[in-house]
């Protein structure tokens, strides 16, 4: 199953300023606390961890909760230090993994 | 004249049959909802991260509406007051809930470099409760704010897919 993830960065900032990153990325969440309609348990399926490396540093990392909604999405910031390139990752249940990465140019 | 009564079918016959099948359907409502998780559930999951620290009001600022027609859906953001520097910045932004099976919401974990201490995110309430923000800070102090939530319609318990 590949997840489809949109990611929004600003193409070009100035540097040391203070830049917004978007994402989302495609997936159920399903929390584990449902049951099917025959009563059987919904096993959880969610994504657990979302890290964001600059330029291979990490500039930020999160651990996800049932309590997320379907499709995560997170705005988080980060300071423009140079061009180069953002590594978005996500990891969660049943071997999900899921990689995408962005460009960014730095005056 | 009897104009209420269909054939075969009395006043009588349907309480009895109702009555038959409440016990079934009562039992069933208790199997399928799991336990929620309790304010003393939020308040020992705020102790894991937290230890035996004391968590001062101020700083953190949980922007949430009050009112959420769908608890599937409920975008909050949390800004903590901070310059951000290398010796004094935001370590991690912890989100709690009250009601929902499990306390836990989001954890993210920041540094100087992210230059703003801000979080935007949707989540998930399965009913009206407070929700709370806790920011851990590089001095080892911790700061929180929360906010009451009213859900119209709860997330997690209401449907039932095939």
């Amino acid at each position: 199953m590949t997840a489809q993830a949109l990611i929004h960065v600003p193409k070009k900032a100035k540097r040391g300023e203070v830049i917004e990153v978007r994402t989302m990325i495609s997936h159920v969440m399903e929390s584990g606390f449902r049951r099917s309609q025959s009563g059987e348990p919904i096993p959880r399926n969610i994504i657990t961890n979302f890290s964001c490396t600059y330029d291979g540093v990490e500039v930020c990392r999160v651990v996800l909760y049932p309590a997320m909604t379907a499709n995560p999405f997170l705005i988080f910031r980060t300071i423009a230090t140079a061009s180069g390139k953002l590594v978005f990752n996500w990891t969660g249940d049943n071997g999900f993994s899921a990689e995408e990465s962005a460009t960014i140019e730095v005056e | 004249m009897r104009p209420f009564q269909v054939r075969g079918l009395t006043r009588r016959g349907v309480l009895r049959a109702g009555l038959a099948a409440l016990p079934a359907g009562a039992a069933l409502t208790l199997i399928v909802r799991p336990a929620d998780a309790t304010p003393e559930a939020m308040r020992e999951a705020i102790k894991r991260v937290v230890g035996e620290a004391a968590i001062k009001r101020g700083r953190v600022k949980l922007d949430i509406p009050p009112l959420s027609e769908n608890g599937n859906s409920v975008s909050c953001t949390v800004t903590v007051a901070s310059p951000m520097t290398a010796a004094d910045h935001v370590k991690a932004i912890h989100l709690f809930n009250e009601k929902n099976p499990q306390p836990n919401v989001i954890s993210l974990y920041l540094g100087p470099r992210a230059g703003l201490a801000r979080i935007d995110t949707r989540i998930r309430l399965s009913d009206t409760q407070t929700v709370t923000a806790i920011a851990e800070l590089s001095d080892g102090s911790f700061w929180s704010d929360s906010a009451n939530v009213i859900v119209t319609l709860g997330a997690c318990l209401e449907d039932n897919p095939t």
